[in-house]
């Protein structure tokens, strides 16, 4: 266990106080779901987050969807998010960050053939992977995608993955789009299929276990997106710690070594 | 000090043995046991749970802390599970921090003298090594109004209470505020009213607004600072404090090298808070803080961390 908190990375975060940011683009990608467009832009690595502060209302994290400029894709599952949804184009928030630990991609590719990364998103929490399969795009890897959702409704950003150049594979539970079944079982499938170098997924809890699962199974390094209720955002107050472990600052993504 | 012997770091507060004098201050980390495990395997020789009080706590709506040019920001508002929770976590990190040879220090809070003596009865069946008594938070005053330790008879009151209470299950600190206008005057009263130990200073009451937003950032609006910005302070406060009373002081605030333990030690603290350094490399903070203690004391020819103690004074 020392070693493996020791083995951690950790650099002083760069949290400032919050900066203000005014919405320039909005786009609803679901009934539950809006992409906010911001006139800021940050230095940050896919899968870091920001602390999005309302005055008055509240701060909460949000996962990166881009950082040049800032892109958040937010759902809305209570009040905090309710009144984000009523923001318009010139509307103010304040954002705080980057912060936390975001994914690595696996060295460098060989280029020929080209080595394959598998993305696993449940839900909303495909919106963060779009900034990892940008990233690993550009520097040569290619990449399938699973989105999982409940339903043909529930399925966001399908086609900005495919223009990204993205393999892409929908899954629905109740097969009202792309397959029937849920994102694990789509991502066995591509893994039975072909070689890959490393899974990489964001979505609930669940989710994450049984992709944990996976990776096990076919000797796999995982990357996984953990979302928690937090406070500082920086790793001092503890109050989104799990097992020692704290999902903001050691975190959100947390990196499962390949079993050998 | 032989060549070759690198300086020994353990102390004793209160009676306990501590491996290092590092204390991970309350508010910071305290919140679960593996979390506080990790401190003390990072080098902290004593860990601080989050304060609890009889009843769970939601505390205050975010933003609650930042970190501004000089430190921190703080207005958490005394989240906590409450007592019942709390006492298994401590019974948790008890076990988890044995085979580490650390402390634990339960901190409590309360709202009258009646259940400051109720929370810290039931905390010190959990078998806690020390037990703090937190009368100085800045970030309740609407709920709790004046805290106790603006008050040397209040600070008393409630010191007696709590060492009745506790019945010598553990040594009691008292952790007193910078806020108030003679802190020498209030350590004397609660040395007088039984307290074994003196942690200070907690935070300092303080504000930062946004000029766009053009309101205070913290919900809470005010908030205590921590961090670079106040150990000057701190370390005056340590030094009075000496002066003024014999029972050891945990010097607390604004720590986060090993020349600013050094620093806090000379000034008289038997051990030294650690907290909103922290934010620097994580948990592991420690580590370098312990290493970089051990390192010095060997340039300044210390082989043992109370042969520095209140040399400052001399």
């Amino acid at each position: 266990v020392t070693d493996y908190f020791a083995e951690l990375t950790s650099t002083r975060p760069k949290a400032s106080l919050p900066r203000k940011a005014r919405i320039v683009g909005l786009k609803d990608e679901s009934p539950q779901v809006r992409t906010l467009v911001l006139d800021l832009s940050l230095e940050a690595e896919p899968g870091q987050f920001v602390m999005a502060w309302l005055p008055g209302v509240d701060e909460k994290p949000f996962s990166l969807v881009h950082a040049v400029p800032v892109v958040l894709t937010i759902a809305r599952v209570g009040p905090f998010t309710a009144a984000v949804h009523t923001l318009g184009i010139g509307d103010r928030l304040w954002i705080r960050g980057p912060l936390g630990q975001g994914f690595t991609l696996p060295g460098s590719p060989i280029p020929d053939p080209r080595p394959s990364i598998l993305l696993v998103g449940g839900g909303y929490g495909v919106a963060p992977l779009h900034f990892l399969a940008e990233r690993a795009l550009a520097a040569g890897w290619a990449v399938s995608m699973v989105i999982g959702a409940r339903t043909a409704i529930d399925v966001v950003f399908a086609e900005r993955f495919a223009v990204l150049g993205a393999r892409v594979v929908v899954i629905t539970e109740d097969g009202s789009l792309g397959q029937r079944g849920v994102a694990t079982d789509a991502a066995r499938r591509l893994l039975g299929e072909a070689d890959y170098q490393g899974l990489y997924a964001c979505g609930p809890e669940p989710m994450l276990a049984a992709v944990e699962e996976l990776a096990r199974d076919h000797s796999l390094p995982a990357q996984l997106s953990y979302e928690r209720y937090m406070r500082c955002g920086f790793g001092v107050c503890g109050s989104c710690v799990q097992a020692g472990w704290l999902v903001c600052r050691d975190g959100p993504v947390r990196h499962v070594k390949r079993e050998t | 000090m032989k060549a070759g012997t690198s300086p020994s770091l353990a102390v004793e507060l209160c009676g306990v043995q501590l491996p290092t004098p590092l204390v991970l201050a309350s508010g910071i980390l305290g919140t679960e046991a593996e979390l506080m495990a990790r401190v003390a395997r990072s080098g902290a020789g004593a860990v601080t749970a989050k304060s609890c009080s009889l009843e769970s706590r939601a505390g205050h709506p975010n933003p609650t802390v930042l970190a501004w040019e000089h430190g921190l920001i703080n207005a958490v508002g005394l989240a906590n599970p409450g007592v019942e929770a709390e006492v298994e976590e401590l019974v948790r990190t008890k076990e988890l921090l044995r085979p580490l040879g650390a402390a634990l220090v339960a901190s409590v809070f309360a709202d009258t003298v009646e259940n400051f003596a109720r929370v810290a009865a039931r905390v010190a069946g959990a078998g806690p090594d020390l037990i703090e008594v937190n009368i100085s938070c800045p970030n309740v005053h609407d709920e709790f109004g004046t805290p106790f330790a603006a008050d040397a008879a209040a600070a008393a009151e409630v010191t007696a209470a709590v060492k009745d209470a506790v019945a010598g299950q553990a040594p009691v600190l008292v952790k007193l505020s910078p806020n108030v206008a003679d802190i020498a005057a209030i350590a004397r009263a609660v040395e007088r009213a039984g307290a074994d130990g003196i942690t200070a200073i907690n935070t300092l009451a303080g504000m930062v607004i946004d000029v766009h937003a053009r309101r205070p950032i913290l919900a809470n609006r005010t908030g205590g600072l921590s961090g670079p910005a106040i150990r000057p302070l701190a370390v005056r406060c340590v030094y009075d404090l000496y002066r003024a009373v014999s029972i050891p002081i945990v010097g607390t605030g604004g720590v986060s090298s090993g020349r600013d333990a050094v620093e806090m030690i000379m000034a008289g603290a038997t051990a030294v808070g650690v907290g909103s350094a922290v934010y620097d490399e994580g948990p592991e903070t420690f580590r370098r803080i312990r290493d970089e203690m051990a390192a010095l004391m060997d340039d300044l020819g210390y082989g043992r961390v109370q042969e520095m103690r209140g040399v400052a004074h001399q």
